[in-house]
Order: structure tokens, then sequence, then C-alpha cells
């Protein structure tokens, strides 16, 4: 059972007052330019995640508090939180430089 | 054989925890017996001299108890009677307590002779893997023989066979720190964490804290250990700031220190359950710190026939002499590895209990514990080792040992001497209990001195202390608990123990003859996997442990392999030539010992076990029916039989009813949300598939919300109030789902965009009231609202004096009105319906009535004629998908090709040929019709009713190219029996709508 805290109202709680909401930053294709969408981008949109074995970005919702969605930074492997930041927001700097992976790809042009 | 020579003499210490004076009487597979309180189920099992206490799960063998602790295979019972019955317990842990019922598992008819035993007859045919590769074809022999026969004869347990009247109950709680286990080590850490101010909770399993203590020699303060643990207890108990826990196991350990811990409150106490006390109770421990004082559980060791009854672990031949003044036999045999099977040795004898010999696999070594043995007079052969026993009465009577000698490595037997006894002690070393440490993803490193496994790293705030960190010496355990307790250094207490020598490990005794093959050298008793059995498993492949696991059963019965886990990876390592750190162990997971149901439902069962949602007229539909089903939260009534009404009649003559004269429905549970501000419209435009923009004020529509999947997700139809004002409709379950959903893209999509979305379902109460005397019923009440307003179109107003919202819309065909005031108001103004409603033969009708009257009209509901893999062109509804629209949620994907493709299920309706037949729900219709299954299915029933208005049976159904063969007659194959049915359009009924549109 985590324990999180909500960077929105403050409240820390447990996992089952939050709502996990899956990966972060996934960019919709349809919210820039429906009308050029290929099949692949519209696949990757809907069905690739990364898996990371460490360091990964979710959103999460403070269901029983103030109902708002967030990011968080979060080891799967030890399951510390690294990070709370907001839902617009990318992470801060240090832990985009961390990331591995598909992660590290990612946030390459969003480090500046 | 008499019970009376187990009963020691209670004198100079034996039997520390019984009190003579005091019998108890209680029974054991119906025969009375009597122990002493103070006793355990199975101490006092022993002293009647009733060694058999259980039969092992695939074979059979009788088996007698091992340990007097949680990691007992074999001694497992079930407690109670009838409801209150409870399987799979340890007598080992089972108090003992006046009129006590207890009853012996696994056996078939009688525990005395039991026919599975032909199973250990067998043996040779049933290897490991034998559940995979016989109960294999036909798979109808699997439910009709294999199944019964196994579960009959077999089994773990019986279930209770009635409702559980017991209480339980759940407690959340956090400290600074949470001492799992209260031997020496953990009441040392206790302590000092207390006295450093810090809020503790210490637990231990048994009923008694100090763990081994009682039964080791090391000396604290110059006195025994046990009379430190004593007042240390006593301290704690006392201390403001510190919460004691007996009879409570720490049963896991899971992300960010929290921790379940099972409270036994009242097992052993029937006077507490009858004065109302919670039998169970489950803490949630939230904790900052973990101390890991779990301790270590003696190994057994591994030669032919080791499960016989009679031979059990060094220390729980000691506790029973010790504690409850029990022999485990009148004379005993000791095969060792270590300098425990002497000190047992000794506690025999002085007790008066025959010992026959110390056999000692080790070269010959000195230490206090071997001198004194030999001092006393007891018999000690080294370099030597059991290598089988002999037994009489089908197995369940010792006779005798043989021995041979031994060296690392030796193989088959050749000569064996025979020693004469009635039981067998072994000590096989000590594994650390390690599974809370490995629950949440601690390391583990291999300790040689201890041939096992021990604490390494770990990422939470948890330390392990004690032997359950691999420390074997009592004053290293005592200093290990005070430094992970204390703040600032803590004076420790002097300690004094004996020098042991150096144990041994020993993985597998050599047999004679085909003994050697280890076909009866058992590793795990609960499940009665072998050393073969594992050496099989590696032959075969299944090199990983988690494989040999799974393929052999190894450590997946109710003791989860506490005891034979160690022991097992060592014969895997000596079958495949690897070293036991090289195998490693196999995953830990909660619980450690087994949870009961109900303490993990505690109080949530009955009416706490889920909240009902209660529309305003509640009270009324429970007063007047008691058929209600289950839509999310709600119960809403199903149909309203009159007495003597058989329900299918009931849901006819609503029907009829609404179809002739008038019906009201409460639809208060349909969910409702207003969107509100000035991009209302854009917002609900990028949610819904149709287009809601161009709606005018005062008018509804009706819309389907997919999922970015393309998926159908939900319908409904919302009504525009104001310019920026919206109210939408979602289906009775989805109210919550939607709600979130769209907070969720307003929040994380369009953040941008100015909309407010507000969940108003309970602040109104709503009511359809439909059919040809609709609109009387209104005027009849009084009205300032035009009744002549179109279909699809709204007002607010009064009616009767209540203030409405008036939509005129309609799931049932017919002229239709819905009315939503406030749910204050809902009760009265349905009343003042019911009573203005009476002149025109009004009649309330229930979900059924509303759902066949919607498949009448061939209108979807979404969860019956959807699934999740459903599009708005599959139900024939590419009218309500905008090509207009350049976004919104789910567009880009019906594009995709996989949905766009040709060759998809569609929504049709069905005739059945024979127009009385009501096809199932769910029923699949098949290309073609063969003699038997397989067949392949095109399609499915989505809805399945007997329509009264239509005198006849109708159906929808999602049906491959469905469109496309109108007029086909298709076959569905039932159980017992093919329907045929026609394809037709899923409007059965006024397809025009001028019922509807009056
Ligand atoms: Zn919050």
């Amino acid at each position: 059972m985590l324990l999180i805290k909500c960077p929105v109202c403050g409240v820390e709680g447990e996992e089952c007052d939050f709502h996990y909401g899956g990966q972060a930053h996934i960019a919709r294709p349809a919210s820039t330019d429906p009308e050029n969408i290929s099949n692949e981008q519209q696949r990757d949109y809907l069905f690739m995640r990364h898996n990371p074995k460490g360091l990964h970005f979710e959103r999460w919702r403070c269901d029983r508090g103030c109902g708002k969605w967030f990011h968080a930074a979060r080891d799967t492997t030890t399951h510390e939180f690294k990070a709370y930041y907001g839902i617009t927001e990318l992470p801060p700097k240090q832990l985009m430089q961390q990331a591995t992976g598909s992660w590290a790809e990612y946030f390459a042009d969003k480090i500046k | 054989m008499s019970g009376k020579p187990y009963r020691l003499p209670l004198q100079n210490g034996i039997g520390r925890r019984v009190d003579q004076t005091k019998p108890v009487s209680f029974s054991f597979d119906g025969k009375q017996m009597q122990g002493l309180a103070g006793d355990t189920l199975a101490s006092a099992l022993l002293a009647n001299g009733q060694r058999i206490m259980a039969r092992s799960f695939k074979y059979h063998r009788p088996r007698s108890l091992i340990s007097l602790g949680s990691e007992e295979p074999n001694a497992i019972v079930g407690i109670g009677e009838g409801a209150a019955h409870e399987p799979n317990i340890r007598a080992g842990q089972v108090e003992l307590f006046e009129g006590l019922v207890a009853k012996s598992q696994n056996r078939w008819p009688s525990l005395d002779f039991d026919i599975g035993i032909l199973n250990d007859m067998f043996s040779r045919f049933m290897p490991s893997g034998f559940y995979y590769k016989t109960f294999m074809w036909p798979a109808s022999f699997w439910y009709k023989v294999y199944e019964p026969v196994i579960r009959y004869a077999a089994g773990l347990g019986v279930a209770p066979d009635n409702r559980d009247q017991d209480i339980y109950e759940q407690i959340h709680v956090d400290c600074d720190v949470l001492v799992a286990g209260a031997g020496v080590a953990g009441i040392a850490a206790a302590e000092a964490a207390a006295i450093s101010g810090q809020r503790v909770i210490i637990c231990d399993e048994n009923p008694y804290f100090g763990g081994q203590a009682d039964i080791s020699t090391g000396m604290i303060e110059d006195k025994p250990q046990i009379d430190w643990v004593r007042e240390k207890t006593a301290f704690l108990a006392d201390h403001e700031n510190v919460q004691v826990l007996n009879r409570t196991t720490v049963t896991g350990a899971y992300a960010h220190n929290y921790l379940l811990a099972l409270q036994q409150v009242s097992d052993h106490d029937p006077e507490m359950i009858a004065n109302g006390a919670p039998r169970h109770r489950l803490w949630k421990i939230r904790a900052a710190k973990v101390i890991m004082a779990t301790g270590a559980i003696e190994r057994s060791l591994t030669f032919a026939n080791n499960d016989r009854p009679g031979i059990m672990l060094s220390g729980a031949a000691r506790g029973l002499v010790e504690r409850y003044g029990v022999a485990p036999g009148l004379t005993g045999s000791i095969f060792t590895t270590n300098d425990d099977g002497y000190r047992t040795a000794l506690s025999l004898k002085q007790a008066g209990v025959g010992v026959a010999r110390i056999i000692d696999c080790r070269q010959q070594t000195e230490s206090e514990a071997v001198n004194a043995a030999i001092a006393a007079g007891i018999e000690v052969q080294f370099e030597a080792a059991i290598s089988n026993v002999e037994t009489s009465r089908g197995g369940k009577s010792i006779e005798a040992v043989k021995v041979a000698p031994y060296q690392k490595n030796r193989g088959r037997v050749t000569d064996e001497t025979r020693i004469a006894c009635d039981f067998v002690a072994v000590a096989g070393g000590f594994n650390p209990v390690v599974n809370l440490w490995c629950h949440n993803g601690g390391k583990l490193k291999f300790d040689s001195g201890l041939s096992s496994f021990v604490p390494d790293s770990h990422h939470d705030n948890i330390v392990a202390v004690g032997s359950a960190n691999g420390a074997m010496d009592l004053a290293t355990c005592i200093d290990q608990g005070y430094a992970a307790g204390e703040t600032s250094k803590f004076k420790r207490p002097k300690t004094s123990t004996v020098k042991e020598a150096k144990a041994e490990s020993l993985w597998f005794s050599p047999a004679s003859g085909s003994d050697n093959e280890g076909i009866h050298h058992f590793i795990d008793f609960q499940h009665d996997v072998k050393a073969s059995d594992l050496e099989l498993a590696q032959r075969e492949g299944y090199e990983s442990v988690e494989h040999t696991k799974r393929y052999t059963t190894l450590g997946m019965a109710t003791d989860q392999g506490k005891n034979s886990n160690i022991n097992a990876m060592a014969v895997i390592a000596l079958a495949t030539g690897k070293k036991l750190e090289q195998v490693g162990t196999t995953t830990f997971r909660p619980p450690y010992t087994p949870i009961s149901f109900g303490a993990i439902a505690g109080t949530s069962a009955g009416k706490l076990f889920h909240p009902v949602r209660e529309t305003s007229v509640y009270g009324w539909h429970l007063k007047n029916t008691n058929v209600f089903e289950p839509v999310g939260d709600w119960r809403r009534p199903y149909c309203y039989p009159k007495p003597g009404e058989s329900k299918q009649d009931a849901i006819n003559r609503e029907i009829l009813n609404v179809r002739e004269n008038v019906g009201i429905l409460d639809a208060s549970t349909l969910g409702k949300i207003e969107i509100k501000g000035p991009d209302a419209a854009k917002l609900l435009d990028l949610v819904y598939s149709n287009m809601f923009s161009t709606l005018k004020v005062g008018h509804c529509r009706y819309g389907l919300m997919l999922n970015e999947l393309g998926f159908i997700s939900d319908d409904g139809v919302t009504a525009r109030l104001a310019e920026d004002h919206f109210l939408i409709h979602t289906t009775s379950g989805a109210s919550d789902r939607i709600a979130a959903w769209l907070e969720e893209w307003l929040q994380t999509e369009w953040f941008d965009l100015d909309v407010f979305v507000t969940p108003v379902t309970e602040q109104w109460a709503q009511f359809a009231i439909a059919g040809p005397n609709a609109r009387k019923v209104l005027e009849h009440m009084g009205t300032d609202i035009d009744l002549s307003l179109p279909f699809m179109t709204m007002a607010s107003g009064n009616i009767g004096g209540f203030p409405v919202r008036l939509f005129r819309i309609s799931f049932s065909g017919e002229l239709s009105y819905e009315l939503a005031t406030p749910a204050g108001y809902g009760q009265s103004l349905w009343d003042a319906i019911m009573t203005a409603g009476s002149k025109f033969d009004i009649g309330v009708y229930g979900t059924e009535a509303l759902h066949v009257l919607r498949a009448e009209k061939g209108f979807i509901v979404v969860g019956d004629e959807t699934d999740g893999t459903v599009t708005p062109h599959d139900v024939g509804m590419s009218w309500a998908v905008s090509r207009k629209k350049p976004d919104f949620i789910g567009k880009r994907s019906l594009q995709q090709p996989f949905l766009a493709a040709e060759g998809r299920k569609q929504l049709v309706g069905l005739y059945t040929i024979d127009p009385d037949e009501v096809l199932p729900d769910g029923a699949h219709a098949v290309r073609e019709v063969k003699q038997s299954p397989p067949m392949q299915t095109i399609g499915h029933v989505t809805s399945s009713y007997w329509s009264p208005t239509l005198k006849r049976s109708i159906a929808m159904a999602l049906i491959e190219n469905g469109r496309a063969r109108m007029g086909e007659t298709i076959s569905f194959q039932l159980e017992d029996r093919t329907v045929k049915a026609e394809i037709v359009d899923p409007v059965f009924y006024d397809k025009q709508g001028d019922r509807q549109n009056v």
C-alpha cells in the first residue's frame, strides 16, 4: 500500500485514496493535428507504453482529496516517489536527466 | 496403547506451562480425551498416546507433528463444528480449552484406516508432474471423475457449512517502530525503542513472549533467559507508548512499510467469544521503521522414511518435555548435525525419557553440550547418519532406526545397524525466518556458517535482528536488538552462553537399495514432495527453482514450505551439481501464515458489505416489491408482483399497461451531470461522437460517448438549459465513471477549456411517465407548462405545485415525459402522480418492463448490446458519428483498419421460428451445426425477451455481417437443442414512431 502525497492540496494518504492513471506524458495526436495521423501514430498513442525497471513517470488523481490529477516520478523497483509535479508540467530537470531507456529518449529534447 | 507413560511427572521445571490441577476435556475425531490447562492440542494428543494427527495430501501417509510452531506441515487439523469449523489449523499452536472439538484431515474413511494409502503403494506411478501428466483426457473426465474423487479422498480440510457467526474486526494504526517477533532480540529492540520515546508495537504469534528462550541454555544477568523475558515483557506491557500484542502474526510486509498483522483475539477462549469479543482482528499498520525479529526455524533432516510419525525436530521434542511435560515416546534416537541435538538428549534424559543414541554426522568433536551428554551416560555415535526407519502397523509405529557410517559424498549404504526406539529427534540446523524481509523485495545473501540465507540489503526502513538475521549467539541477538531499537547508546545486559562446536550440513542421508533414490526421502511433508521428485524435475528440464516448485507443488501447501524450502534447494543443488547459493530460493509471498476470510472481510459483511444508494422513493419501493436488481450501487425494483402473481406475469402486466394506459418508473438513478461555462458546448462536441454545439436551448438530443479506442462507452439524452449550460444524462451504473472521465479530460488534455462539470444525480428525483394517458395525468395535476411541447424538447415550471424540469423524451416508444424535481420533493411528487394517475389506470413498472419496452423499439442498452468492443457502426448508429467535427474522443480510432474492416458483427433483430421460444441471453449462433463441438460462432444474442405487446419472443443479436443477412435463418446451438431464428430489423414495434410523436 503506497503512501502518496498530493502536490495540489498537500494531503498525504494511502494508495486507495488515490487513483492510478497510467503512464504520464502521452501526447494525444488528435489534439494537435487530427487530419494527419498515421495508423502507426494512433496505434502507438493507444497501446505503446514504457515499462522501465526503475525510474518511471506516471499520472495519479487525488480521488478522495481535492480531485485533481497530478504527475509523479516513482521507482518501480523500490516504490519510492522521487517527485510530485503538476499535471501540465514536465518532471524536475534532474529526474529527466536520470531517466533511462525510452524515457531518456522522450526527454532528450526537453532538457534545456 | 495407554496414554499414561507419555505424561511425565511434572517436577523440576518439567511441564512449566501446564497445570496438573486443571484437567481439560476435549474431543478428537469424536473420541473424548483429557489434557491439562496450558496444553496445546498437539501436546494433549501426544499425552493421550494419539500420535497420528493427519494424513498427508497425496499419499495419505500417517503423520504426526514435527514442530511446535507455525512451520508445522503435518499436524494440520480442523477445529470447531458446523459454521464455526475452521480447517487447516496447526495442532501445535492450538491452545487447549474445555470442550474443544478437533478433527483430523485428509483421511477417508478414518484416520486409522485410509483408502488413500493405496496412493502410497502406487507412489512410483505418481511422479512429479503427476497431475499435469495424468488428468488430461478426455476433458469431461475431469469434472465427472477425477475432480470429485480427488476432492473426496484428499482435499485440504473441509470448509465450514454455514455462515460464520463470529465477529471480526480491523484496525488501522501507525507507529514509529513495529517489532515483529518477541524473542530476546525483539524484546531488546522494543525495550530500547520504548525507552527512547518511540511509539512501539511488538507482536508475536505465540501466546507467550520469549521465542525459544525457555528451552535455551544461555543466561542473562546470571539468570535463565526466560526470567529476563518475563521481566521485560511486564515492563513493555506497562509502558504507555508500547502496544504489546501476543497471538498476533505479522503476516505481510508491503510497500512503504505497510504491514498486516492477524491477532487471534479469542480463538483460545470460547468464553470471550460468548461475551462478544471478536475472534480475529486484522491490524493494518504503517510503521516508520520495522524491526524484524522473527527468529529461525529448525531444519528437518532428509533420510528414508523421515516422515514417519514420531520423527520430530529436536526443539519440538525438548519443548514438549519442558513446556508440557509430555514425552514424545518411551525411547528416542537423536539425529543431529550440531549441538542442539545434545541439548535435547540431555533434556529428555533429565525428564526420565529414554535416549537410545545420539547419531551425529560430524567427526568426533568436543563442546560443553557434547561432553555433558557423554558424561550423562548417553551413547554417542559420530560420523553416522540414520539411513532408514523401521515401522509397524502400516507405518504408524516406529520400531527402530537403521544407522550407517556417514561421510560427505558417500553413496549407497551397505552396512546398517539397528537401534530400537519409538521416536526420533532430528536437529538439522536453523533457517532464519526471512519471509517479511522478502515480501517487498529485500535481498538475501548466503551464510555458509548456517548453510542458509540471511537478510542482505533492503530499500525500506527495515532491519533484521537476532536469529532472523543469522545471529545464533545470545549476546549478539541482544546486541542487535538494542542497536536496532535505540536512538542513543543503551547499556547491554551481561550474558553467558556455552561455546558450541561447529555445525555441519547434511542434505541427503544415503540409504540402502532402491531407497537411496530418494523415493521415501520426504522434503515437503504436506504436499508429499520427495527428493526423487525434485531430481526427476531436474532431469525433465525444470531447472529454475520456480519451475521445479510449480511442477512438483513443492512449498505450495498451507505451510508454504517453511520447513522444506532450504532442504529442497539443497537437493536440487546436489542433483544439478550447483552450489546451494547458486540455486537460490523461491519467492516468499505473504501471508506468512493463513489469514481467515473473516478477518479479511472485517465488518464489511452483511449489510455493511457495500453501501446501497437509495433514491427518494426507495422506501416506497421496499413497501411495494421485494424483487430488486443491482444497478451500479443502486438496487432498482425489477418488477412489482401483486399477491400470487409470478414475476413474468407482473412484467407482462406492467408492459401492457404502459402500452395501453400509462406507467410510471423511478428513473432517479439515471446519471445527471451539469456542464456549465463558456466552453460547455465545445467540451460536449469533444466527448460525444455526435454534435451538441448546434443543439438549441430547450431542446434535447440523444448522444453516444466513445472511448479513445472508438468503442461505445455510454449513452444518454442531453438537454440544453441555456447557451452555456447543459444537463447530460448517463446510464445509471456509469454516472460516477463518466463524471470522473470528463474531469480527467478537462484537467489533463483540454485544461484551457472554461467549463465546470458537476455531478447532480442525487440532487434530483426523476420519474418517467409513459403511455397514451401520460399527458392526461399531468394535465389533471395542474401545470403552468404547455404540455403540447414537441418530442425532444424540455421546459421548466410547476406541476401539481412541484417545481420540475419536464423532458419530452421516451425510452419506451410511447408518449412519454420525464419529470425531475429536487430530491426532497421526490416522494411527495411520486404520491401526487399516483393519486392523479389512478383515474387513468397508472401502473408502476420496474427495470425489466423498461428493458422489454426499449427492446420492442430496438433501443440499445450500453452493457447489453455493447461490451466494450462495439462501435457505433456495429450497432447501426453511424448517424451518431459526426463527419463534420474534426475531432472527438474515438474518432481517429474508428478509422483504424481493424475497425473499418469488413466482417464485423452487426446489431440485428431476431424472430425465433417458434414464436414461443425465448432464446437465452448470450446464446451463440453457429456457422454450421455439427454433431458435437467445436462449432464456429458467428455472433451472439445480446438481449432476449418475451414481448407481451407482440405476443411472441424477440431478441437482439450481434451477428457477423448481420445487416446484409436480413431474412436469413440462422441456428443457435444450445446445450440440448438447436434453435432457429430469422434475422429481422431490430425495431420490432411502431417503426415510424407514431406513438411517441403525438
Ligand atoms: Zn489533492
